[in-house]
């Protein structure tokens, strides 16, 4: 019961931040919780199963286009382009699967990160239509669900809320599962839950196609409640983000993502008082993490003193 | 221009990119066969000699020939030196593990983007040819330096293969390739040998930068591009073997060098990645490679 209490005490106290944050950073906050869908999906993979992708910009560029160009080129609304991003995704992620878990381990991470750019070349490739680097604005009349104008603040925080509540008490009911723990296994033991019955290749697959669920959301949930779709969003940057925060919060831990993409937003927004250089931040993130805490912040607390943290 | 002395412009042009893919992929590839370590960082150590080229050809006064000879040496040895103190620092302990290193080269590589960035600016800087004599052929002139880089690298992977075959340092880094445990049960220092290998690939990275930046100019963001390439390479020609990286080298040079120069840059891209990655779905072990 008590994993369940303290995510929805979370959700509830995210609920309230309109009313003691500025418009500003509650819309950054907005922006942190669709990031940390992402990086949710991202922990699917990677946390729970084990794969180690460095190509899930392609999972995030898919629901952002998915979302984006229906609402651009036909004048789909709000609620069936984000079904169409989360569709995107969730294809996409499959299809990567199907030819990528054939390898494992450093293959893996190298075929997962050639698709992705073969994938991000490709909306280059075709400018005319995706905008290429720079992208296109997405309409305003696409960025209207139930009524309500997502470009708005209020509507587009609660729209953010909706999807990171949702997405996390999903990610906490499947981690608990059964399924969840067969995930774990293929992580823990590949060749021993082979023997236990267990198909790796249909077990990683799911996973991995979870995973690009989340990412499709993420990317479609941006492009509507932030208005706007682009290559960039496919480069090799957008893969390695949500690894940074899943290993910063925790791999494996269900508030690791949005723990570590809350603290690397505000370690960048503090640090910019001081320096520019955001890269090299990011980059020294990574390095001090791998070397001494491997385990994140919330693995680190998981080991230590809260065993039952999910 | 007719379609064969255009053909040919194009085949020389990949001849270069091939050359000085050939000198940054062997270093990646030695990496990699050696120490089992996949290095992201690889471009910025490429970019780094590149930048450095510069730095020191502004620094040294003098005519550009004895300004670029200083540079070729210079730039190369202080890469080495940084990436040895890489591997010193990180690399080893995290004790090679092949997941950890590739975050922790991905750490280093916006690490290093960062600084070049911060020190160096956002421009792109021209270094002077050492010399600026052209070929002169019955359709087209052609850069000398261009034709000059294409020999360069040949001889310096020519030595590289002599060092690799017939020197002790060059033997005990096989040995250490083939059964690091062995090779340490005989009293090699497998520490040293795995901070020289790091040091050596990079330093490989590094000439190819300082050749190429007379024609490409010295940028912080140019290590991408040859990295991705590099990738391509050394996991087409197999992973590890040297051999299969040279032979690969040439054919994505040259077909680079062709399908740019009669299609689009993007065009070749693509396929060049979609390639790699199919190559590794069904074919792991590399197209030249006999076994893994």
């Amino acid at each position: 019961m008590k994993p369940w209490i303290l995510h929805i005490a979370l959700i509830a106290v995210l609920a309230t931040a309109p009313l003691w944050l500025s418009p500003y950073h509650a819309t950054n906050l907005a922006r942190i919780m669709v990031l940390a869908v992402f990086a949710m999906g991202y922990n699917l993979a990677f946390g729970y199963t084990g794969l180690l992708s460095l190509g899930h910009a392609l999972l995030l560029a898919a629901g952002m286009y998915a979302a984006g160009l229906p609402a651009q080129l036909w004048g789909w609304a709000a609620g069936p382009a984000f079904i169409a991003g989360i569709a995107g995704g969730g294809l996409i992620a499959a299809a990567l699967g199907l030819l990528a878990l054939r390898t494992a381990g450093v293959s893996f991470m190298i075929v997962t990160l050639m698709f992705a750019q073969a994938g991000y070349l490709t909306l280059l490739y075709f400018a005319h239509v995706t905008g290429g680097e720079d992208g296109f604005a997405v309409v305003s009349s696409g960025r209207v669900l139930l009524g309500s104008d997502l470009s708005t603040d209020t509507p587009r925080f609660l729209a953010a809320l909706t999807i990171f509540a949702i997405g996390l008490l999903a990610s906490l009911a499947l981690v608990r599962s059964p399924f969840g723990r067969t995930m774990v296994a293929m992580r823990e033991n590949e060749e021993r839950s082979r023997m236990l019955g267990y198909n790796p290749f249909t077990v990683k697959l799911a996973a991995l196609t979870l995973s690009g669920l989340y990412a499709g959301a993420a990317g479609a949930a941006y492009a509507l409640l932030f208005g706007y779709v682009g290559a960039s969003f496919a480069t090799i940057q957008y893969s390695i983000l949500p690894m940074l925060y899943v290993l910063m919060g925790g791999a494996g831990t269900t508030l690791g993502p949005f723990l570590g993409a809350l603290l690397m937003f505000a370690l960048i927004e503090a640090a910019t008082v001081l320096t520019t250089a955001h890269q090299f931040i990011v980059g020294a993130a990574l390095v001090v993490l791998i070397l001494f805490a491997p385990k994140g912040i919330l693995g680190t607390i998981r080991e230590r003193w809260l065993r039952w943290l999910p | 221009m007719a379609f064969g002395p255009f053909l040919l412009l194009a085949l020389m042009e990949g001849l270069v990119t091939a050359a000085i893919l050939a000198l940054a992929a062997s270093g990646l590839s030695l990496v990699f066969g050696v120490m089992r370590v996949v290095n992201v960082a690889h471009g910025e150590f490429y970019m780094l000699g590149a930048v450095l080229a510069w730095a020191v050809t502004t620094m040294i006064p003098g005519p550009p020939a004895m300004a670029f000879l200083a540079a070729v040496l210079i730039a190369p040895l202080l890469v080495a030196a940084l990436a040895a103190a890489a591997d010193g620092l990180i690399l080893k302990r995290l004790n090679y593990d092949p997941e950890a290193t590739i975050v922790a080269t991905i750490g280093l590589l916006y690490i290093l983007q960062q600084a070049a960035l911060s020190l160096y600016g956002p421009n792109a800087n021209p270094v002077a040819a050492p010399f600026t004599w052209r070929i002169q052929l019955p359709w087209f002139g052609y850069s000398g330096y261009k034709l000059f880089v294409v020999l360069a690298a040949i001889l310096v992977l020519l030595a590289l293969w002599a060092f690799m075959t017939r020197t002790r340092a060059g033997l005990v880094m096989r040995a250490t390739q083939v059964d690091r445990t062995t090779a340490q049960a005989f009293g090699i220092n497998v520490d040293r040998v795995y901070m020289g290998t790091f040091a050596l690939g990079a330093g490989l990275a590094a000439l190819a930068g300082v050749l190429i930046v007379p024609v490409q100019q010295a940028q912080y963001l140019m290590g991408h591009d040859p990295l991705l390439l590099s990738f391509i390479v050394v996991i087409i020609g197999g992973l590890g073997s040297l051999r299969g990286t040279l032979i690969a080298a040439l054919v994505i040079g040259l077909s680079d060098g062709v399908i740019s120069m009669f299609f689009t840059p993007t065009l070749a891209k693509i396929l060049a990645t979609l390639l790699v990655a199919m190559v590794l779905v069904f074919r792991p072990q590399g197209l030249f490679g006999a076994k893994a």
